[in-house]
């Protein structure tokens, strides 16, 4: 909402406090100024200035010279094209812009020769003021601005021409909330004005004197549709006279942001902007039958809009309709013919309150938001139609541009009550943690002229947000200042923490960092085009999505069943910023459709990594440290054959360099390098690492810590090297050597894998260093010799020999 | 005998003292105190002496041991200095040549900010609660005194799934889940992510976090808002931090109010930065609505609570200076790796 301070002083005087102390003041009280311009603000040193001389050019057939007195004591000559000046504008008026003065858009003029001939600034046109034939509609826009002193009052030569024609307002923009549309208008915020800094209104109720005869004489209001349409009021003027509105209209119109248009329309506009109620005009020659109904429309009933636009409404929309057709959307916009015309005769005023609801879905449904709709659909009184209809036919009186009829039609749907709420002083306090005088409270309620009687308070016509003691006690605390209640601290003793979940998720991410992973925070819906990306197969289930009906685009239409597509844009992001090497982790949620009305929304930990530090095994090392760092134990790595996989994206990694990891036969993630296509497809020239982990797996699997005595006793240590088959894999040999040396077995760590010319070809030779140790006493060699021999008749048994 | 032990001293004094190395040292050692020694030597001649001599020229050659023995001493404690003194001189390094590359994870800012706020919650006694971010419209709107054609929901622009399943706007959907399943006292706070449909700029994002909280119980106050909100905000950005409270709307809270925090930069005059205005936006809280109460089975007469709801975000780029929100989730290393 922007408002005209002037329009404002019209019903609050203010003009004694600064616009920042209001704007402040207003904003604290509850209605919040988002900024304040000041009109005309880019113009200075531009003067309302009087021809005394035009002479042409010697040098030029379309320039002229004038001689123009600007209140400076001397006449000071400027250089002109403008058609419209010529020898019969002496004694006209015209704004200058004189040497050193700024116009809109950071224009600036400074004297100058224009072909030989001193200019000391410019005449200037109404464009060249940021103004159109809308604000001045007697003056031309192709030429200079001729300023009419009939409509501007006596004008002075030096007079700064902002206050010559009255663009020296100040509009304030406030965000309303959606609660209070009655602040949406000039009125409305006369009032918290007055509520805010306690200073008398000058409102009055509008009246009109009226013409005689009554609207009913040319019209027939029914509302048909009684639950949509709570009143329609509607007066009738005829013998319009079509003409500009009067300037102080058109200023504050414009300061509000309405364009001024003609008288007629000009009052609808102004009596919504001052009253907060929207208004329609009817030219009465388009209502067939002079018959008006308030009724549902016909399934597919078509209707060309304001805005010539056709439009086919359904049977849940409302309509303001003659005996053929309809001829407005209620609330919403005007049919085409039921605008004002220049040969408008004769004129019906529309008040009316229709259900904000149905307003606001109607305006939904197709698609046009307009000031009136905006307003409805916030819950507007029917009490309030009655004013505003008066305000519109006293302005036409004003302007003298109609004749109104005296009766006016006021059709009701039934009876309006006032608003209630219970008012309770002592809850007030207690809901507040305050401590104001009942006294104090009721004179705040006063300034809202809500009325309070037996401790019930009555909000007036335009509150439509008052309903419970809630809304009391926030319009004391309001008026009383928020700031100004005591901070305190929530009583009783509470103790917080983290569940298990929560506190083992803060174990992995912490684990994570201290891995040498950066933490990354990705958008949870990417494009359906990603899982081709990570070459997903066209029956994988995790192409089912849940689906958002109104992405913004493609590339953010579907919720990821998969981490990996975010994680792999931000290595390719990375990649393409030249960042050498990424190591980077994310825990995340994936969203996978299930039996229910909503998705299963796991938690997951990917990790990912490129660079000269990355392989396999510095992914595995990490995935290894991670999961002991979270207390799992008994980790399983099984080469991942497409069958074996845990997310069903093993088809994202290369199929030899891909493990799935697995805890008592339960999968927990997988690990590996991506398939050179995945990297490929998101433009990164090098190897690609992921790895990715179920955290509700993982936290089934992991067990708190416990102390283990440290070894009182030495560890014995044996090294050993066994030749075998190129495609046995080691773990199958570890395992082998922890069958045969048994519980004495502390550790088996590979320290060398050969293959080549000293040994057969196919067959590859493993280096083991293993520790044994025993909590009894020290092992002897006899008892390692021993333990080896037997982990060595193992090996022999899945076909490794040592290596002679 | 007795001139011959002081040769003896004498001499060992000197080529002790011309000694460089520890070396050198105990060669001296071995030929003047060996038992093949000098000095061995001359004691093994004492037998030829007379009885009143021999104890005078025990006393001599005893004395004459010790004295040489303290000179080795020194003479070693001394070339063990010197030596190491070169062996540190000679390991001198240019100290200025950069340290080796750690790796060092970091935290991203979101989170770093999300977890030193759930530390302070934890602090004054609140749980961390979560919930669905594919939300139905009950959760996210209708229990929220926003049925469906209620122009709050203008606000915020929501993402559909279906008719009645949403990408939740707001945290608040977990206010509901909360009270539904726990009675009071509750005092929970709830992070997750959010999402509208706006365009992605610098201050708007289709997807970015809230913190809801939520206190309910006997004699909740709005002063007690006030009061936690302004010591969250103490704790996160500094004991000189003010906010303030200014009146607002939301349909599931009542009173409403914004929370604006005192900018930094002017103290609250007015800048740039704060577009003049001294305070910049923080947050929306209220006092939960009854009708909201009422609806999850807690009886407003008896019970009270209020709500809020921080964007997380927003504290996070104050905290940091950040002044584009893409970076938060463009990922950039060069862009982690200064947090």
């Amino acid at each position: 909402m922007d408002l005209s301070l002037r329009w404002l002083n019209d019903y609050i005087d203010v003009s004694d406090i600064s616009v920042k102390d209001l704007c402040a003041g207003l904003t604290l009280s509850g209605s919040k100024v988002e900024k304040y311009t000041e009109e005309g603000s880019e113009i200075s040193n531009v003067v309302v200035a009087k021809i005394l001389d035009v002479k042409p050019h010697s040098n030029s057939d379309h320039l002229v010279i004038t001689q123009v007195d600007a209140g400076t004591g001397e006449p000071i000559q400027i250089v002109t094209g403008a058609p419209n000046i010529r020898e019969n504008s002496i004694g006209a008026f015209v704004p200058a812009a004189l040497d050193g003065s700024t116009l809109p858009g950071g224009v600036k003029i400074k004297k100058g020769k224009l072909r030989g001939e001193i200019s000391n600034g410019m005449l200037c046109s109404l464009g060249e003021l940021g103004l159109t034939a809308h604000d001045f509609p007697n003056a031309i826009e192709d030429g200079i601005f001729i300023l009419d002193e009939n409509e501007l009052g006596q004008l002075v030569p030096g007079t700064d021409i902002r206050k010559a024609i009255g663009l020296d307002d100040v509009t304030v923009e406030f965000e309303i909330t959606p609660n209070r549309p009655d602040c949406l208008s000039v009125i409305g915020l006369a009032r918290e004005t007055h509520a805010t800094f306690d200073r008398p209104l000058k409102t009055k109720a509008p009246s009109f004197k009226g013409m005689g005869g009554s609207a009913s004489d040319d019209l027939n209001v029914e509302i048909v549709n009684k639950d949509l349409c709570s009143r329609y009021m509607a007066a009738v003027v005829k013998n319009v006279k079509i003409q500009p509105s009067p300037l102080w209209m058109r200023e504050r119109l414009r300061a509000c942001g309405v364009r001024p248009i003609n008288n007629l329309v000009d009052i609808t506009n102004y009596v919504m902007l001052e009253y907060g109620h929207p208004m329609h005009a009817f030219d009465i020659r388009f209502i067939d039958g002079g018959s008006i109904k308030i009724r549902s429309a016909k399934e597919g009933e078509k209707i060309t809009t304001l805005d010539g636009i056709e439009r086919s409404l359904t049977s849940d929309m409302l309509v303001i309709a003659d005996a053929n057709k309809p001829v407005a959307v209620a609330g919403v916009m005007g049919g085409e013919y039921s605008g004002i015309m220049d040969d408008t005769v004769t004129v019906v005023f529309e008040a009316a309150c229709f259900d904000g609801a149905s307003v606001r879905t109607t305006a939904k449904a197709l698609g046009m938001r307009t000031d009136a709709s905006a307003r409805f659909e916030k819950g507007l009184d029917p009490r309030m139609c009655e004013p505003a209809l008066m305000r519109a036919c006293e302005l036409v009186e004003l302007l003298g541009c109609g004749e109104v009829a005296t009766g006016i039609i006021d059709c009701a749907a039934g009876q309006f009550t006032d608003r209630t709420a219970p008012f309770d002083a002592a809850w007030i306090n207690k809901f507040l943690g305050t401590d104001i005088p009942e006294s104090e409270m009721l004179r705040y309620l006063s300034l809202l002229d809500i009325r309070v009687e037996n401790g019930v308070a009555h909000a007036p016509a335009y509150r439509s947000d008052i309903g419970c003691k809630n809304d009391i006690a926030e319009e004391v605390a309001r008026l009383y200042g928020y700031n100004r209640i005591p901070q305190t601290i929530i009583r009783g003793v509470a103790s917080g923490e983290f569940t298990p979940i929560q506190k083992f998720t803060r174990t992995i991410s912490r684990a994570a960092i201290s891995l040498g992973a950066y933490d990354i925070c990705t958008f949870s819906f990417i494009s359906p085009r990603s899982f081709d990306k990570i070459l997903l197969p066209e029956n994988s289930p995790l192409r089912r999505t849940v689906n958002i009906t109104n992405p913004l685009g493609e590339d953010t239409s579907v919720m990821r069943t998969t981490l990996l597509p975010s994680m792999c844009e931000v290595l390719s992001r990375n990649y393409n910023n030249r960042n050498e090497s990424a190591f980077l982790f994310e825990i995340g949620n994936e969203y996978l459709p299930g039996e229910g009305e909503l998705p299963d929304e796991p938690a997951r930990i990917i990790f990912g990594a490129y660079g000269k530090d990355a392989d396999f095994y510095s992914i595995k090392g990490a995935a290894e440290k991670l999961l002991d760092i979270c207390g799992i134990t008994d980790v399983e790595y099984f080469p991942c054959n497409g069958e074996d996989d845990t997310f069903g994206e093993a088809c994202a990694f290369h199929p030899g360099r891909c493990a799935v990891v697995a805890v008592g036969g339960v999968k927990l993630g997988i690990i590996g390098e991506l398939h050179p296509q995945t990297a490929e497809n998101y433009g990164i020239g090098t190897r690609v690492y992921a790895a990715k982990f179920n955290i509700p797996e993982m936290f089934a699997a992991h067990a708190e810590k416990t102390y283990k005595p440290l070894p009182k006793f030495p560890a014995m240590t044996r090294d050993l090297a066994v030749v075998c088959d190129d495609d046995i894999p080691v773990a199958a040999l570890q395992k082998a050597i922890a069958e045969g040396v048994g519980k004495t077995l502390e550790m088996v760590k590979v320290f060398d894998v050969y293959r080549g010319s000293q040994i057969e070809s196919g067959k590859k030779s493993v280096a083991f260093s293993i520790s044994m140790r025993s909590h009894e006493g020290t092992l002897t060699d006899e008892q390692a010799d021993s333990a080896i021999k037997k982990a060595l008749k193992k090996l022999s048994d899945i076909g490794a020999k040592i290596r002679e | 005998m007795k001139e011959q032990l002081k040769q003896i001293l004498e001499n060992a004094r000197k080529e002790l003292e011309s000694t460089v190395d520890s070396k050198t040292i105990e060669d001296l050692r071995v030929r003047y105190l060996g038992k093949k020694g000098e000095l061995t030597a001359i004691l093994k001649q004492m037998g030829q002496l007379s009885a009143e001599e021999r104890p005078v020229v025990g006393q001599l050659a005893n004395s004459v041991r010790t004295q040489i023995e303290d000179i080795i001493k020194q003479k070693s404690e001394r070339i063990r200095t010197e030596q190491a003194a070169l062996k540190l001189a000679s390991e001198k390094i240019d100290v200025t040549l950069p340290g080796k590359d750690m790796a060092v994870g970091r935290a991203h800012p979101l989170n770093a900010v999300l977890e030193e706020v759930e530390e302070i919650f934890l602090g004054m006694g609140f749980d961390i609660v979560s919930g669905p971010e594919v939300e139905t419209d009950h959760y996210c709107f209708e229990a929220l005194n926003m049925p469906k054609s209620h122009p709050a929901r203008d606000t915020q622009d929501t993402f559909y799934i279906s008719d009645n399943v949403v990408l939740r706007t707001q945290t608040s959907s977990v206010q509901i889940r909360t009270m539904e399943i726990r009675k009071p006292p509750i005092r929970i706070i709830s992070p997750g992510r959010v999402y509208r449909s706006d365009t992605v700029d610098a201050t708007h994002s289709p997807l970015f976090h809230q913190i809801e909280g939520l206190v309910v119980d006997k004699g909740i106050t709005l002063g007690d808002l006030y009061g936690t909100l302004d010591l969250l905000m103490k704790k996160l950005y500094g004991k000189d931090t003010q906010i303030r409270l200014r009146p607002h709307h939301f349909p599931y809270t009542e009173p409403s109010a914004e929370v604006d925090l005192m900018c930094f930069n002017c103290g609250g005059k007015g800048c740039p930065m704060c577009k003049n205005e001294g305070y910049v936006e923080l947050l929306g809280a209220g006092m939960v609505h009854p009708d909201v109460l009422r609806r999850c089975g807690i009886d407003p007469e008896e019970y009270s609570g209020f709500a809020f709801g921080i964007g997380l975000e927003r504290i996070t780029m104050g905290r940091y200076g950040i002044n584009d929100m893409r970076l938060l989730y463009e990922n950039d290393m060069r862009f982690l790796g200064q947090f």
